[in-house]
């Protein structure tokens, strides 16, 4: 038996084709709608997994898996903090090509940066932390990110870590490249103790054979030494009293949107077709970003934000890391309700946490806990007193995790269904999450900008009848 | 499933313990005698004191244990000390830049990750800073200060090795290497390149020799570096001063690459062929933290590598014989007498256990079985004799008698 790890998202289409090449005769990978076990007709011993890309090279470098496909970027970004890992990059895929920039919004001036923190923003947060040693930045933060990093600087970011197909794509989006930090492409990779034990050869020969001799078209990157990263100049004095409000992207934004224009705020352009994460507010000195819900509340603790609309979970999920973060929920928007809850196989005789401690210390192995929440998942392990336990993080499609690759999920349910239909069941809920708006405590409403955030949040507060 | 300890990590039972104490104590000793005050700073420190250019390299950043804090949502790091000197800068930045000439001690953990499963991720190091003297005779107290020390550890075969930061620094931007990895780098240049003649050549055949030859050589090798005459006008000068206070050393100028904070002399100390300590002048490291223009030098001796090397017979037994006291089971009033008597023998010194089984009693010097209020019955384990006595002032007679044999 040979287990695969097979990628979501952007590389599904191109690694179908080349499976197909192969003549894989796949059932199920051929969209992203929720079927994570495709059987190959011709490899009957290969069980293959459908992973969020960023899921599978921790797979391979832990074992899990022996065989996976995604791209050299997320590799790059485990290999930077576990360089002996047990990964190895067996064949460059030639497809999925892109590169790593290192951008800024503005052209900056000086190198003031060295005395002063930079803010790095991007989903690679141990790249990011590589490039600011290499280039000896000396106070840097670094803020790890879900997504939607270009729409960061010039005002929440100095810079920026973001991939991108060309330099263009970048100017499209309004950044400058500092620098190429990699260009990427889809790689097949292994794990090397399986490598070396199991009979692999077979399967990875069926890839290699389909692929072209050489790429069609070489990525045009201007690879070019480090410019020096500039710090931007400071804002014009206008900006210091803007608003800043973070609104959700994703699913969040129509019953968002509802809320907003009860309480007479209208935006241009939210939800966005043409993806434009700026929109236009009918209220002076609010400056409006779309990010995701993730990484609002770490950003309204750092002041980049000033108010956000977010959930419930994910505000827990940051105090659960920072005890003592500024960040404070103003109001429960009571819409978007969801059950956070401990899910763990429908084949496992535990009916309750107590239960599965109990089950846990009479077998005497470790547990796996797969979760996007990983403080919130430690917490719960920790307090509920798991023993040996190992956090598993996810990018999404949590579920599959369970019962091969994890024991015990953390996971977000509207309605229950999906767990259902993954043979899965709830053994605890931990609490109910709702979209609340959030802001920083430290913030006082005497200023003239403290003013605005006030009538904001009041005017919310109206909708939703609290006082 | 037994428990284990993480990677790397070491644990000391009480025999490696005893040799560690003793280690620490020497050093401590040594140090006090010199004028040096002992300080301690944190474990846990802002990894931003670690990252400005002439600190650590960032290969060696890119081993160090940071996190984030329970507070870190600034995104500021800390980290594990990766390093002895920089915190005590730090330190004497912040509290005692106004005293002026400081000699500071420390004994200090520090953590870095190695990937080779049998090198130790967590080292102790005692160690000097002397700071405030631009003088060369600081380098020279510090040189004499950790010989003194490793001869009273009865360390045998130190090899002193001597090389300049300043010297070293020119090659490297002589020869564009990259700072970090200088050792591996020089290892690479081509030998039949003319830039090997000129420049490396001259200095790596100073191996091992004297100030004499060095001062020889010094007109030919300022033809191919001109810029290297300060640097190695007080090189010399610090290898005349150890010539007359007759320390024998080596010359290796390429061995002292990887700390980026030294700027003039470094010496490192060899044993066997391994390193067991080291240190040199690093005298713009507290201005680039914020500090004055305060210059200064040190040193630290690597604890681990010396618990191999220190001779056993340092190694006294314990100072007074051990006893063990033995009430009568279920007896309140014998588990006080019992108590009374154990208080009273360490109060003139001994080593006293009270008995809760599970140990052999001929380990003990002294058995004493608590027979009445007052009553003792004694057993010498040494002579093989027992005693009664009537009360506990008896038994502390025969032991005088005894430690005065």
């Amino acid at each position: 038996m040979i287990k695969l790890a097979l990628p979501k998202g952007r590389l599904l289409r191109k690694t179908a084709s080349l499976l197909q090449k192969a003549d894989w005769r796949l059932d199920e990978y051929h969209s992203d709608m929720g079927f994570y076990r495709p059987c190959s007709e011709k490899y009957t011993d290969v069980r293959i997994r459908v992973f969020h890309e960023k899921d599978i090279p921790i797979q391979i470098a832990t074992g899990n898996y022996e065989l996976g496909i995604c791209c050299l970027d997320w590799i790059e970004e485990l290999m930077a903090k576990h360089p002996r890992s047990g990964l190895v990059k067996v064949k460059d895929l030639m497809y999925g090509d892109g590169c790593l920039y290192i951008a800024s919004a503005l052209p900056m001036s000086g190198n003031a940066h060295r005395y002063s923190p930079v803010r790095i923003v991007g989903e690679y947060p141990n790249l990011a932390e590589a490039y600011a040693l290499r280039n000896r930045f000396s106070r840097f933060s670094i803020f790890p990110l879900w997504g939607a990093a270009e729409v960061y600087p010039p005002e929440n970011a100095d810079m920026v870590l973001l991939s991108a197909r060309s330099e263009d794509e970048l100017a499209q989006a309004g950044m400058v490249p500092l620098s190429c930090e990699l260009e990427f492409s889809a790689y097949l990779i292994a794990n090397r103790d399986s490598l070396e034990s199991k009979k692999l050869d077979k399967v990875i020969n069926s890839l290699i054979e389909v692929l072209p001799e050489a790429r069609d078209i070489k990525l045009a990157v201007k690879a070019g030494p480090d410019k020096v990263p500039l710090r931007a100049s400071s804002s014009a004095g206008s900006r210091k009293d803007l608003v800043r409000l973070a609104l959700p992207d994703g699913h969040q934004q129509p019953p968002t949107v509802e809320f907003l224009n009860k309480a007479g705020i209208r935006l241009d352009d939210y939800p966005s077709a043409m993806n434009n994460r700026r929109p236009e507010i009918n209220i002076d000195g609010v400056l409006v970003k779309v990010i995701r819900p993730q990484d609002m509340p770490l950003q309204v603790a750092n002041g980049n934000f000033d108010l956000a609309i977010t959930g419930r979970d994910w505000l827990t999920e940051h105090l659960c890391q920072f005890p003592s973060s500024p960040v404070r929920e103003l109001l429960d928007l009571q819409f978007s309700r969801v059950r956070l809850v401990a899910v763990v196989s429908r084949e496992l005789a535990v009916e309750d946490t107590g239960g599965l401690s109990r089950y846990l210390s009479g077998n005497g192995s470790s547990l796996r806990v797969a979760s996007e929440y990983v403080n919130l998942a430690d917490r719960y392990a920790r307090e509920n007193h798991l023993g040996h336990y190992r956090i598993i993080p996810t990018w999404g499609a949590t579920e599959a995790f369970l019962p091969d690759d994890a024991d015990l999920l953390i996971e977000n349910t509207e309605t229950g269904r999906t767990i259902a239909r993954h043979n899965l069941k709830i053994i605890d809920t931990l609490f109910v999450s709702t979209a609340c708006l959030i802001g920083n405590k430290a913030v006082t409403y005497r200023s003239a900008k403290g003013k605005r955030i006030k009538s904001l949040v009041e005017r919310m507060r109206q909708v939703v009848g609290d006082n | 499933m037994k428990p284990q300890r993480c990677k790397g990590m070491r644990d000391l039972l009480p025999a490696e313990m005893a040799v560690f104490r003793l280690i620490m104590g020497i050093c401590r000793q040594c140090f006090l005698k010199w004028g040096y005050q002992e300080v301690r700073t944190p474990v846990i420190e802002y990894l931003h004191l670690f990252t400005s250019a002439g600190t650590l390299t960032p290969a060696m950043l890119g081993k160090v244990y940071s996190f984030l804090d329970w507070d870190g949502w600034s995104g500021e790091r800390v980290v594990l000390r990766p390093d002895g000197t920089i915190p005590v800068a730090r330190l004497y930045t912040e509290n005692m830049e106004k005293q002026g000439l400081a000699r500071l001690f420390y004994s200090a953990n520090t953590f870095m990750f190695e990937e080779e499963g049998g090198r130790p991720r967590e080292r102790w190091q005692s160690g000097a800073e002397l700071i405030g003297s631009e003088s060369g005779a600081a380098d020279l107290e510090l040189i004499a200060l950790s010989l003194e020390i490793l001869e009273k550890l009865g360390v045998e075969d130190v090899e002193l090795r001597l090389s300049h930061a300043g010297i070293i620094k020119i090659l490297v931007d002589k020869l564009g290497l990259n700072a970090g990895e200088v050792s591996e780098s020089l290892a690479e240049i081509d030998r039949d390149s003319p830039l090997y003649e000129e420049i490396l050549k001259p200095l790596l055949d100073l191996e091992g020799k004297s100030s004499g030859f060095l001062k020889k050589r010094r007109a030919l090798l300022l033809e191919s570096m001109p810029d290297i005459a300060i640097c190695l006008d007080d090189f010399l000068q610090a290898l005349e001063l150890l010539d007359s206070l007759g320390f024998p050393y080596r010359v290796d100028i390429v061995s002292g690459a990887g700390f980026e904070y030294y700027t003039g002399m470094i010496f490192q100390l060899y044993q066997n062929g391994e390193k067991i300590g080291g240190g040199g002048r690093y005298d713009a490291l507290i201005t680039s933290m914020g500090g004055g223009n305060i210059p200064a030098c040190g040193f630290a001796l690597y604890c681990d590598r010396l618990l191999k090397l220190v001779k056993p017979d340092l190694l006294r037994s314990p100072e007074s014989p051990a006893i063990l006291v033995r009430p009568r089971q279920g007896s309140k009033e014998s588990i006080k007498a019992a108590y009374g008597l154990a208080a009273s023998l360490r109060g003139v010194g001994y080593i006293v256990e009270i008995d809760l089984g599970g140990r052999r009693k001929k380990k003990y010097r002294w058995v004493i079985k608590i027979r009445g209020k007052e009553a003792l019955e004694v057993r010498d384990n040494t002579r093989s004799i027992k005693y009664e006595f009537a009360s506990s002032a008896d038994f502390l007679k025969l032991l005088e008698a005894d430690s005065d044999d």
